[in-house]
């Protein structure tokens, strides 16, 4: 009975209408039954034309576009962004400044890594209980974001030099009170999650990413920290001032989607050791931003570069978030391009998905974390 | 090693606590068996509630006018429109038959100044980029309507509003502001009516 | 009967208003006028449990989710079922381009038929029941297999690759689900010797089946096999409108996908009710004396210090007037049935509340690999049970039997879960 039954591989397009394509993505997967022999990511319906308008207006003029790549971690796209301009104009950021922005991007940290447990889960079949105990909790930061930004998701807060305007009276007490509620929150979630049979049995050992293959195909954050390559920018560059906080690095074994999951999770848990140490040393007063940075009210025109390049870049809740621009001094850059990580990590999802089962292409895509925003830039 | 199963009955039990805290029985049954319960219902009902905006909530620019709306602070140097990301904001200047700009209370003003609602993605650059503090955001929302070429096109005479509004919605910043403002006229006083920063006749965008 | 007499026994209140009615009538019209009255209750409240379901379905996974849930036709959204019902019936009814016509306007219908037939030979309390069949059981699962031909017509006849994955997903889930759902309730007719579930529910006046070993095995693999014949959550696998979109019926609008869901819905109560007929004692109230359980309660109540005081005197008032009403008279039959259904129902909400759903392979693996051969030895022990008459022997007999095989399945299964894993926390 060597011989099997003769059938045809059946071709099905997931996506670009699909629920759980984050979006408008598209796979074309093959299947044989129910088992992916062939899969073809398609992107780019999104496609919003970001660098070439980036190239047509003044440096300042971006930072509300740039909310709008990675829309779940505003505040970590626009702090890319100024970042990349500081090293082009050599703009010294402020101190008070410098903790504004460290509490933002990990704030903004918080915010994805629990939207997108959550969105995992529900990829998996949940009716969205985790989904929306998630979005409970990251409403409370929103609301944070909407007090100092004036914005909850669009933030447009960060500027080369520092922040646009200070935080508002009384925001860091409650800053402070929310980051010190939220490892029960964690406990609670992983209560729900962790340790959940189902999960487990779903996750473990399904999209196996290898070592080798991550790192030749240069996936970066939680996706390659699953893998056990110990690379976080924030520690390999030192950019802004995360050298002065004492954290660590979570690093998974298997590389697989539980590994992906439970290695965000403990990042959170190191995220609210970092946003702890910064509320407790930033300085009580102090300019937001340098007298060089590009405050409100600063002609946007009269910020000319000197001919050159930059090339800033740091770890955005999706991985490295690289924003690289030439300025041929003109108020436009030349060239701007953005390292988008969703884009990167999603090169892979063909390697990681063959041989695996339709329900696990979905939670293989739902582990990557993308948002198409910044896949189709 | 955990036996299996209590993952998925920890699971329901959160799950449970959940259901229970959003009932005043259920939190009675909580406090009685002696957990804490912390998140109640957390919607807001819409229409019948409207959820407590933080002070800097922006949303759609406005003009300001100082006293009377003839006396608005924008004198059409087209930055904003420049700079405008989504270039939403179109402005004419007011110009009589020989081309030449129309002085009203010592400065040039707009003909037209309109701003398309449907494109304006409320990102605030055009406040942060006029030098004359005369754009500002409003924080009113409900801005949706049938007329696409109408009524969601906003023009000048929808766009102006006091300062004293301005102070309502924004009272801190509205502070600064004028204190900006106070500053500039002490300084611009002693030469006349010169303008500050960029020149009224700006070049038009490069695109 | 007259009229007088109706309202004396709660209990009996249903039957005594039929008997009214049909005292009413000339002597031959009443056999057809029986049948009629049946028929029309039957057809009556069965759309009507359906609608509530959703509206309970939506509450209680709303409040599972610091939600409200329907909250806007009319008081608590109780209208909100008729609002859907009246916006499924005035939606496009689409039909794909070419699908086959006759059998996709077929499927849903099918779908329904048998959902409601099931319905006549639930014993909905004392004397209250449709038909007493005395192949009662081989007719629930005759008619409740019928399901699986409507999920695989519809998914065929809507020529989309997504409701043929998830036809496919059905047929096998629910054959698979079947073997483990009957292997389960022979030990109930072993034990009872019956096949009618009238007498099933008799032999329980003494001892829910639930509380012995193999019924405790036997409820809980009927309930969740039930579980996944009806393929809710975790075993909504041909629906799975995360990868499936929608599964079989990714193609169905308007009222056909209304009736889909009206299937799913009446067979979920269906399942929720025969569990309670097979394992929970049906309409049999449990044999505890309530009167001493509401007086323990009233006192418990009254003197808790941790609750308010308004709560202390209400909720002994209440136990109080629990003990009046129970020594007038006992809890009329239906409402015990209804009260352990709804419980059942509540904790079907609570999976899809909780739970993310299995992959196909697993699930087979838990139908095939762990369910078959536990409801095997589960045989073996209802066995033990009806052969050895000394019931301490019995009890522990069966009992290690039941445990350990389970714990020799799991370890032979080797799931996931049971690897350990560990994380770094590098500098």
């Amino acid at each position: 009975m060597e011989q099997a039954i003769e059938s045809q591989l059946l071709e099905i397009s997931l996506g670009p209408q699909h629920p759980s394509t984050h979006g408008v993505f598209r796979m074309n997967a093959t299947l044989d039954g129910e088992t992916i022999v062939k899969l073809k990511p398609v992107m780019g319906y999104l496609h919003r034309n970001h660098e070439q308008i980036g190239e047509s207006i003044s440096y300042i003029a971006s930072f509300p576009f740039t909310d709008r790549l990675d829309y779940f971690s505003a505040m970590s796209n626009n702090l890319g962004l100024a970042i990349a301009i500081e090293q082009l104009g050599g703009i010294p950021v402020s101190e008070r400044g410098e903790y504004v922005r460290v509490i933002m991007a990990e704030l903004t940290r918080l915010v994805n890594h629990t939207a997108v447990t959550g969105f995992l889960i529900n990829d998996m079949g949940a009716f969205g209980t985790p989904l929306l105990y998630a979005f409970r909790e990251r409403e409370k930061i929103l609301d944070l974001f909407e007090a100092a930004s004036g914005s909850r998701m669009m933030c447009n807060y960060v500027r080369p030099g520092g922040v646009r305007e200070d935080v508002p009276a009384g925001w860091l007490a409650q800053a402070k009170q929310l980051v010190d509620g939220y490892p029960r929150f964690l406990d609670e979630f992983e209560m729900l999650l962790t340790d959940n049979e189902i999960i487990r049995q779903r996750t473990q050992g399904v999209g196996v990413l290898s070592k080798e293959l991550a790192v030749n195909a240069s996936v970066t954050g939680p996706m390659l920290r699953a893998t056990g390559v110990n690379y976080d920018i924030r520690k390999v560059d030192g950019y802004s001032i995360y050298p002065r906080f004492a954290f660590k690095i979570p690093l998974g074994s298997a590389g697989d989607v539980y590994d992906r999951y439970y290695v965000r999770i403990l990042e959170m848990r190191e995220s609210v050791k970092i946003l702890q140490q910064a509320l407790k040393q930033i300085p009580d007063s102090g300019p937001a931003i340098s007298p060089k940075g590009l405050a409100i009210g600063k002609a946007p025109r009269t910020f000319r570069p000197a001919k050159g390049d930059a090339y800033g870049r740091i770890e955005a809740p999706k991985g490295e978030l690289g924003f690289y621009l030439v300025s041929d001094g003109s108020p436009q850059p030349y060239r701007y391009h953005v390292r988008a990580p969703s884009f990167v990590n999603l090169t892979v999802l063909e390697d990681m998905c063959l041989g695996q089962k339709v329900a696990d292409t979905i939670i293989i895509l739902g582990s990557v974390d993308i948002v198409l925003g910044e896949v189709d830039r | 090693m955990a036996l299996i199963g209590t993952g998925v009955l920890s699971g329901m039990g959160v799950v449970f606590k959940t259901f229970l805290e959003t009932y005043p029985w259920g939190r009675v049954v909580l406090r009685t068996v002696g957990v804490k319960p912390t998140n109640g219902l957390v919607t807001v009902e819409y229409p019948d509630v409207k959820q407590q905006h933080a002070e800097r909530f922006r949303y759609f620019p406005f003009l300001v006018y100082d006293q009377t709306p003839d006396n608005l602070r924008c004198v059409a140097c087209r930055i904003c429109e420049q700079e405008c990301p989504p270039q939403c904001i179109h402005i004419i200047m007011e110009k009589d038959e020989q081309g030449r700009p129309v002085k009203n209370h010592g400065r040039t003003l707009p003909k037209v100044f309109d701003i398309d609602t449907s494109v304006c993605m409320s990102c605030r650059i055009c406040v942060d980029v006029c030098p004359f503090d005369a754009i500002e955001m409003d924080n009113t929302y409900e801005l949706s309507s049938e007329g696409r070429f109408t009524e969601m096109i906003y023009d000048k005479q929808r766009l102006l509003k006091s300062d004293e509004y301005f102070h309502s919605i924004h009272p801190e910043e509205a502070a600064v502001v004028d204190q900006r403002l106070a500053a500039k006229k002490a300084k611009a006083a002693p030469s006349a009516p010169s303008q500050p920063g960029a020149s009224p006749a700006a070049p038009p965008p490069a695109i | 009967m007259p009229l007088s007499q109706v309202w004396q026994d709660l209990d009996q209140l249903f039957v005594h208003a039929k008997q009214f009615l049909l005292g009413v009538l000339p002597e031959p019209w009443r056999p057809w006028a029986s049948m009629v009255v049946t028929i029309g209750v039957i057809a009556a409240i069965a759309p009507a449990i359906m609608m509530y379901l959703t509206w309970i379905e939506r509450k209680l996974i709303a409040r599972m989710q610091n939600r409200f849930g329907p909250t806007r036709v009319g008081v608590y959204g109780l209208a909100q079922p008729l609002a859907d019902g009246l916006k499924m019936l005035i939606k496009e009814d689409i039909v794909p381009r070419g699908a086959d016509r006759l059998l996709h306007t077929v499927a849903p219908i099918l779908a329904v038929v048998p959902a409601m037939l099931v319905f006549v030979i639930t014993p909905f309390g004392r004397g209250m029941i449709g038909a007493d069949l005395n192949v009662g059981l081989l007719y629930f699962f005759a008619i409740s297999s019928i399901g699986s031909y409507a999920i695989f017509m519809g998914g065929w006849a809507s020529r989309s690759k997504f409701s043929m994955l998830g036809a496919m997903r059905a047929v096998a889930q629910i054959i698979s689900y079947e073997v483990p759902g009957v292997l389960s309730v022979v030990a109930v007719i072993m034990v009872t010797g019956t096949l009618s579930l009238t007498g099933i529910v008799d032999a329980q006046a003494d001892q829910w089946f639930v509380f012995t070993p193999w019924g405790l095995v036997g409820c809980l693999m009927f309930f969740l096999s039930g579980v996944a014949e009806v393929n809710r959550t975790p075993f909504d696998m041909p629906e799975a409108e995360s990868e499936l979109v929608g599964g079989f019926h990714t193609e169905y609008s308007g009222m056909k996908f209304a009736l889909w869901y009206m299937a799913e819905f009446l067979e979920s109560f269906a399942i929720c009710a025969f569990t309670v007929t097979l394992f929970l004692g049906g309409w049999h109230g449990p044999n505890i004396p309530f009167g001493i359980v509401a007086v323990l309660l009233g006192m418990i109540i009254a003197t808790g210090s941790r609750l308010p005081w308004p709560v202390r005197v209400l909720g002994a008032a209440a136990m109080a007037g629990a003990l009046v009403l129970w020594g007038r008279q006992p809890m009329p039959s239906w409402i015990w049935f209804f009260t352990k259904t709804y419980a059942l129902i509540f904790v079907l909400v609570w999976f899809r509340g909780t739970f993310p759903r299995l992959r196909v392979d697993q699930l087979m693996g838990l139908a095939w690999k762990f369910f078959l051969p536990l409801a095997l030895v589960n045989i073996v022990a209802a066995g033990l049970w009806v052969l050895i008459p000394n019931p301490i022997l019995t009890w522990v007999l069966s009992t290690t039997i039941l445990m350990a095989s389970a714990w020799l399945l799991v370890l032979a299964n080797k799931p996931a879960p049971l690897a350990r894993r560990t994380y770094v926390l590098a500098d």
